[in-house]
């Protein structure tokens, strides 16, 4: 599991306020982040992203968001599912412009995961920040922008929200290791259970398997299914700008690059799923890109859709034929179009990274 | 164990005699106290020894060989390089445990380079280095594999900072290396050339552990190496080497004890799945098996050749069904400890209830910590059924979902030798699910039956009555965490009142104020540290404390627009050292 590379970190540095990762109330002081957090892994707040144009719309002083980089890519396929690519959302989420500081403040309801919020989500921060010295034990979203990542949100929801627990919102907790939290993301569920696919929400059961690079002649498959269907799958990581939680996808599943740009249109694109509410405010702030198709092959969107062959460079997709695509690529990845330009350096650079920020 | 008393009379006898620096009427020459005392290696023992007298502390500091140092910031590389002059192993422990949940800056501290530039020059016979959380740049192993000519074991748990650069360094020149241990490492992608590193005539290693760091490493040069390191004994590749690969590495080595797999996911031809078949057959040594990623039913059979030496079976990385791991568990009859997955669900916890009966540990990890969603995951009932079936437990970490009153109380009957018991009811502050009342009844009947209990950490709603049961009763607890629970500052009082032993507490979101911490004024110099966030503190409070207690070292980390008044998140630590140096902006030292 990779961390950030220079070219990532270098993105956020430069839109201070789209990688938003963590609900925060901080100050203006924008101008360090990304460096010095550690992953909000506990508090599955890692989730909520806004690909880059979303936030710009919104003034400094009105986003009164600390950035904090995550460590990307290791969240739960749950998760990541219902909160790629989602704007800003409020708190509530169920009331359209219902502001968050009542849910900080352990009012609203949080049938959310993990959001973004802005300074427009509390409106009443400073009287929460008082309000919070008396309460007994809730925490008030505060975050430092040195990276501290002592974000918090309320400990104390109100409801139990369906779908999506409390739990989630709250940082280092459930108390589960780093380690041990990149391990779960990186590998998902085992695809051999009824159970698992009798359960229509549990998209994730798409997700399956876990790809590897290749040693020698490996190709990464499935294994054969309790059922006794044999099937190969072909599974490589899918990464977004923007977005630190990367996703798999089984090419053999795929005929052609249409039905490839379909699909990773579908999951990086937010959808109507589990539970997933979103308020007015939020459907104004997503960017284009992200309510419409992306539309990855034309070259018409803000974003194109690149992999990394087998000599570690990195290509835009649709080229070489569809099977030859197969035989060579290694893992995608969506990037900006207006990044295309240092299609060949960048990638050089990014291979030097060494770990998350 | 204390130093035989009749010795220790002899000695004070002479005391009034000697001023203390020479001791011409001792009955025993230096040398044979020094023999003696070289024999002793508990640190807690010879940490007791070197308080009796002025000759037995010198005689200590002078044979003591292994280093054990649970807060590094407690005591300065200096003050150690003074006393101690012959260590050859040293054991050292940064972070607070909350850094492994990312409550703290990444840059806290816990740097271990000011500790190798002394150890470079005070220690050069040092062989080996075992770190905790904390933080080792490239530079700092760079150091470290220039500076110890007899270097063997290094051992690093939790850390991060290192990269490929640094490992290099390691393999590159330390040639007598036994032990490579990296585990729950927090920077996983690192980069794998370190692996190719190790020169071709180098055979030394005994056991080598890279599974948690996920970088593609040479196979070739795994293979080599593996071939060539005849006393290799444990071996933990990471999930990036196949099946086929781990069978052709373990036909190098058929006597390992401990081996952690790599992926289990691959398509094997029924030749390659007959070859792993009988590669885990031939390892009749295995004690120890982890690793597993992506093992399904299919695979998992392989396995079964190896498991009937097993006495730790870590599946914690996979997500098992409770049949699978049903049809494991028949095989491994001699398991003392076992960490799953709760998509074993309760029905896999019953078939570990009845496959082992010499279980001491389980450790059953959420395979989906945000999922509300009480169709997965383990309840109480699960746990009913280990103890049921398993008497010997004594250490169990258990995630569920939801947790009774009764079924704790009958566990605890059921198990009454628990040394470390970590329940953790994953949504905070939920009661009872049958009775709604709090779980304090549960935790008190822990810590009442428990005698034993070291370790405690609770979790569901709990009110102060849950620490009143533990101050009077877990009269050996020495670790406690706490989190969401509590009415009032009475609760935390009466743990620190009531616990003689408490050594480490640690508190988050709950609702304790000054007066909770300031009750613990004379305690915590007999703790090795206290950490609060997101309590009632404010820096009133802790500034009183840090004024009273001028050998606690009171950190404040503080959020940036919060205000002047709450301290977010206090660490408290007893330290012969003063207030640390390197602490970034962010932690104020009061």
């Amino acid at each position: 599991m990779s961390g950030f590379s220079q070219k990532q970190k270098a993105e956020l540095r430069r839109f201070p306020g789209s990688m938003v990762v963590v609900v925060v109330v901080g100050t203006n002081n924008n101008s360090r982040q990304g460096g010095s957090c550690t992953p909000q892994r506990g508090g599955g707040s890692g989730g909520g992203v806004i690909s880059g144009g979303s936030m710009s719309t919104l003034s400094r002083e009105e986003n009164n968001m600390v950035v904090m980089s995550s460590e990307e890519s290791s969240s739960f396929p749950d998760e990541s599912e219902l909160e790629l690519g989602l704007g800003l959302s409020l708190g509530g989420g169920k009331a359209k412009n219902k502001p968050a500081a009542a849910a900080a403040a352990g009012g609203g309801s949080w049938d959310q995961y993990a959001r973004i919020l802005t300074a427009k989500d509390f409106p009443s921060v400073v009287s929460a920040k008082a309000s919070s010295s008396s309460s007994s034990s809730s925490s008030v979203t505060k975050a430092s922008n040195n990276g501290t990542c002592g974000t918090k949100r309320t400990a104390e929801p109100p409801s139990s929200p369906p779908g999506r627990s409390a739990v989630s919102q709250v940082v280092g907790w459930p108390p589960i290791r780093t380690y041990r939290m990149n391990s779960l993301a990186n590998h998902a569920k085992s695809p051999v259970t009824e159970d698992f696919f009798s359960t229509a929400d549990k998209c994730e059961s798409k997700n399956i398997i876990v790809d590897k690079t290749n040693h020698g002649s490996n190709a990464n498959n499935n294994v054969a299914k309790e059922k006794g269907r044999l099937k190969t799958s072909l599974f490589v990581k899918v990464n977004m700008d923007g977005i630190p939680i990367g996703r798999k996808v089984d090419l053999n599943a795929h005929s052609c690059y249409k039905t490839l740009a379909h699909a990773l249109d579908d999951m990086f694109r937010p959808s109507a799923a589990v539970g997933a509410k979103r308020s007015n405010v939020e459907e104004q702030v997503l960017i284009a890109a992200t309510r419409q198709p992306l539309r990855l092959l034309d070259g018409s969107s803000d974003f194109v859709l690149t992999y990394e062959d087998k000599e570690g460079d990195w290509m835009l997709v649709g080229d070489v034929p569809w099977e030859m695509f197969l035989n060579s690529v290694r893992r995608l990845r969506i990037m900006r179009t207006a990044d295309v330009n240092g299609l060949g350096t960048h990638e050089r650079n990014r291979k030097q990274s060494t770990g998350p920020i | 164990m204390d130093p035989d008393p009749k010795k220790s009379k002899v000695l004070t006898s002479n005391l009034p005699n000697s001023n203390g620096s020479s001791h011409p009427h001792s009955p025993f020459p230096d040398e044979v106290l020094e023999k003696v005392l070289s024999l002793i290696d508990s640190h807690k023992d010879r940490n007791s020894v070197s308080l009796v007298c002025k000759d037995w502390y010198n005689a200590e500091r002078w044979t003591r060989s292994n280093l054990f140092i649970g807060n590094c910031y407690s005591v300065s590389p200096e003050i150690v390089a003074r006393r101690f002059t012959k260590i050859k192993s040293v054991t050292l422990k940064g972070k607070p445990r909350f850094s492994d949940f990312n409550m703290l800056p990444r840059d806290w501290g816990a740097n271990v380079h000011s500790w190798m530039v002394t150890f470079a020059k005070a220690y050069p016979f040092l062989e080996e280095l075992r770190l905790k959380r904390m933080r080792v740049s490239d530079q700092s192993m760079e150091l470290l594999a220039k500076s110890f000519p007899h270097f063997r074991a290094l051992s690093l748990s939790s850390c991060d900072g290192f990269t490929d650069d640094g490992l290099k360094a390691i393999t590159t020149h330390c040639g007598n290396l036994t032990e490579l241990d990296i585990q729950d490492s927090v920077t996983a992608d690192i980069g794998g050339g370190w692996l190719s590193c190790f020169p071709e005539n180098f055979s030394s290693l005994e056991i080598l552990n890279f599974s948690s760091l996920s970088s593609e490493v040479s196979f070739e040069a795994l293979e080599r190496l593996v071939s060539r390191c005849r006393s290799l004994r444990v071996l933990k590749v990471n999930d990036i080497i196949t099946l086929d690969q781990l069978q052709r590495l373990l036909v190098h080595a058929p006597l390992l004890t401990e081996l952690g797999t790599g992926s289990f996911l691959q398509e094997l031809t029924p030749r390659q799945y007959e070859d792993i078949e009988s590669a885990f057959g031939n390892c009749k040594n295995l004690r120890v098996l982890s690793g597993l990623w992506d093992a399904t039913s299919f695979y998992i059979p392989v396995l079964y050749g190896a498991c009937s030496g097993l006495t730790f079976l870590n599946m914690s990385d996979t997500v098992l069904q409770s049949g699978e791991l049903a049809k494991l568990l028949a095989h491994c009859p001699n398991l003392r400890r076992l960490w799953v997955t709760d998509s074993v669900g309760d029905k896999g916890l019953e078939a570990v209830g009845s496959s082992c009966p010499l279980l001491e540990e389980l450790r059953v990890f959420p395979a989906d910590p945000y999922d509300l969603d009480h169709r997965h995951g383990v309840t109480e009932l699960g746990f009913l059924a280990v103890s049921r079936g398993c008497r010997k437990l004594r250490y169990v970490l258990y995630f569920c979902r939801r947790m009774t009153n009764a079924a704790v109380v009958t566990i605890v009957q059921n198990c009454p030798d628990f040394t470390h018991f970590r329940l953790c009811i994953m949504n905070p502050r939920q009661p009872d699910y049958l009775t709604n009342e709090p779980m304090d009844e549960a935790f008190g009947a822990v810590a009442k039956t428990c005698t034993k209990l070291q370790r405690l950490s609770v979790s569901g709603l709990l009110t102060d009555t849950t620490f009143e049961y533990i101050g009077k009763y877990a009269k050996n607890l020495e670790t406690l965490s706490v989190a969401f629970a509590g009415s009032s500052d009475r609760g935390m009082q009466c743990v620190l009142e009531g616990c003689p032993k408490l050594r480490k507490l640690e508190i988050r979101d709950c609702p304790f104020g000054n007066a909770a911490l300031l009750s613990g004024l004379k305690k915590y110099e007999m703790m090795r540290s206290l950490w609060m966030s997101a309590c009632n503190l404010t820096m009133k409070g802790c500034r009183l404390l840090a004024r009273e207690m001028p050998r606690l070292n009171v950190e404040v980390i503080k959020d940036e627009g919060s205000d002047e008044i709450q301290a977010d998140k206090v660490y408290v630590y007893r330290s012969v050292a003063g207030p640390r140096q390197d602490a970034p902006p962010i932690v104020l030292t009061l």
